[in-house]
């Protein structure tokens, strides 16, 4: 008797899709080493100019604004995401934790064009804060925020809350209370347990959070698009704006090779940095 | 020292004021996580055609709007279209490998898994990026079959989380007793394994909907003019317009959102859903 049966009818489409995404990467790969051709839309002979160009101060100064705010983003969301998540995964009253839940949830299935654009009528000149602030008599001039990199970053954390939110109360959801409790009953006042207990015990969470939020980060394009307004750019408006505004696709394929490797680097970090954390919180 | 009844006492009001402050934090960050919502639920409502807080004066006439204009229909009807596709194409994609993954070992498995869940971590503008380069090789840029294939490869991740665990959840002794029973490995499939696969395929492929009819960054590279889905539409008309239209469609889109999780988490329980889906 065949031990598999169906493996082929379950494995064949899957290899398709699979052959699919590989060619997508392949055409990026290829296409990165290609000559840019002006004016035209097929690519030139071999040649490594398009990563020599991403030397350029310009170019390089993109890449250094974009880690760092992936890097204060996903700080900031961290800080922002525990105390949610913490109380999410603890309440024992129903309704609240289903509210809660949505509450952190429902942005992500918004999609970033709806919620990028909310944040737009808050941040801007005769939008919510600068009317408030105005209305309240601590401002007479708007205070600039569209365009800045607070104004980015606020929203990108938004953004990147629910995903943190998540990530966060799974781990704490799977630490073992009983581990708290004998602290307490050893006399640890709630801060102490929390601090030599819980957090550290939640350290893999937190790196799996931090790294996906960078990863998302740095995926983001509506956001640093229709907030920094040209003015705030990172590696995905930049590619955008190379590939649709001069038709450069050789360089913008090495922008995302070389955007992608970057991205890899810090997950593999990140997946390094748990493995001794996880051996701590082995049970 | 003190006295250590009076420690205690100290120590729980201690405690009181921990939970207070805790708890304020807390829904400070929920109070940021509504606040846009807010803000633009109220901008709809602007009659003025400029984007300006507070409203002076009020109007429903941009709800109207978000209805009666074309690029917004259409981006609407294409959606449905491509999320249509996507999604079920997904589904039956994603549920038949992850079967193979949880009952199976074959060869290549771990090399066809890695480049399967590889969109959770490839920058979609990347993704999209390359689907565009490589229809431009083939001269197929304006399909919706691209925008499918696109949106497929982005949503299977999630499609064969959901349906993994759901396996991993199921008593496999079921499936034998079928087949002692004198079930050929069709029947039991068709019988046993599958309907119990039903809430798992389900919230699976109610993911890979919701994601792929909200998907932008890819979906503008891989779009055009004809096969524009709504997101992508609305990005278009922030760049040309500055009235509240988006934000009246915002606040249709905000609350049929979290009418559907709500529902989805009575019925299905999201917290169960989402709590395994990211576990590793």
């Amino acid at each position: 008797m065949n031990k598999r049966p169906f493996l082929a009818l379950f494995v064949a489409p899957a290899t398709l899709a699979a052959i699919a995404s590989a060619a997508a990467l392949a055409a990026i790969l290829q296409y990165a080493f290609r000559a840019y051709v002006p004016g035209s839309l097929n690519p030139g002979g071999l040649t490594l100019d398009n990563f020599f160009a991403l030397l350029r101060p310009l170019y390089a100064q993109v890449f250094i604004q974009t880690v760092w705010i992936c890097l204060l983003t996903a700080l900031i969301t961290l800080v922002v995401a525990y105390p949610l998540a913490f109380a999410l995964v603890r309440t024992r009253n129903v309704a609240l934790k289903s509210f809660l839940l949505i509450t952190a949830v429902t942005p992500l299935f918004l999609g970033e064009v709806v919620r990028t654009y909310s944040w737009i009528i808050v941040l801007g000149n005769t939008g919510f804060i600068n009317s408030v602030l105005k209305g309240l008599g601590i401002i007479d001039r708007p205070i600039q925020m569209m365009f800045t990199t607070f104004g980015v970053v606020t929203a990108l954390v938004h953004v990147t809350l629910p995903v943190m939110v998540i990530m966060l109360s799974a781990a704490l959801s799977h630490i073992d209370r009983d581990y708290e409790k004998a602290a307490t009953s050893l006399g640890a006042g709630p801060v102490k347990a929390f601090l030599t207990v819980m957090l550290p015990l939640s350290m893999p969470g937190v790196v799996a959070g931090v790294s996906t939020a960078f990863a998302w980060t740095f995926s983001a394009f509506a956001t640093p698009q229709m907030i920094g307004g040209g003015k705030v750019s990172m590696i995905s408006t930049l590619v955008y704006q190379l590939g649709f505004a001069s038709f450069n696709f050789p360089f913008a394929a090495a922008l995302s090779v070389t955007g992608l490797a970057l991205t890899f680097a810090v997950l593999a970090m990140a997946k390094q940095a748990i493995k001794p954390l996880e051996k701590i919180g082995a049970h | 020292m003190s006295d250590p009844r009076k420690r205690l006492i100290s120590a729980k009001a201690g405690e009181r004021l921990l939970a207070i402050a805790g708890w304020t934090v807390v829904w400070l960050v929920v109070a940021f996580i509504i606040l846009p919502a807010v803000v633009v639920g109220i901008s709809a409502f602007n009659d003025r055609a400029i984007l300006s807080f507070p409203p002076q004066a009020w109007s429903t006439r941009w709800f109207a709007r978000a209805f009666s204009y074309r690029d917004f229909s259409e981006g609407f009807r294409n959606g449905l279209i491509i999320t249509a596709f996507a999604s079920s194409i997904a589904l039956v994609v994603g549920a038949g490998f992850a079967f193979a993954l949880d009952r199976y070992s074959f060869r290549g498995k771990m090399a066809l898994e890695a480049v399967l869940t590889s969109p959770l971590v490839i920058p979609h503008f990347t993704i999209g990026l390359g689907f565009l380069i490589l229809a431009a090789q083939i001269h197929a840029t304006r399909t919706f079959a691209l925008v499918i294939v696109c949106h497929v490869v982005l949503v299977l991740p999630f499609v064969m989380r959901s349906v993994y665990v759901s396996l991993r959840n199921l008593d496999s002794r079921l499936e034998l007793a079928a087949a002692s029973l004198g079930a050929r490995p069709g029947r039991a499939l068709f019988t046993v394994t599958l309907p119990l696969l039903i809430p798992g395929l389900f919230s699976g492929w109610l993911f890979a909907a919701i994601l792929s009819f909200n998907e932008f960054t890819a979906s503008l590279f891989v779009t055009a003019q004809a096969t524009q889905t709504l997101p992508v539409a609305m990005y278009n008309y922030v760049r040309e317009y500055a009235d509240p239209t988006l934000a009246a469609l915002s606040v249709i889109y905000i609350v049929v959102t979290a009418l559907l999780l709500t529902i989805a988490n009575a019925f299905l329980g999201l917290g169960k859903v989402l709590n395994v889906e990211h576990v590793r």
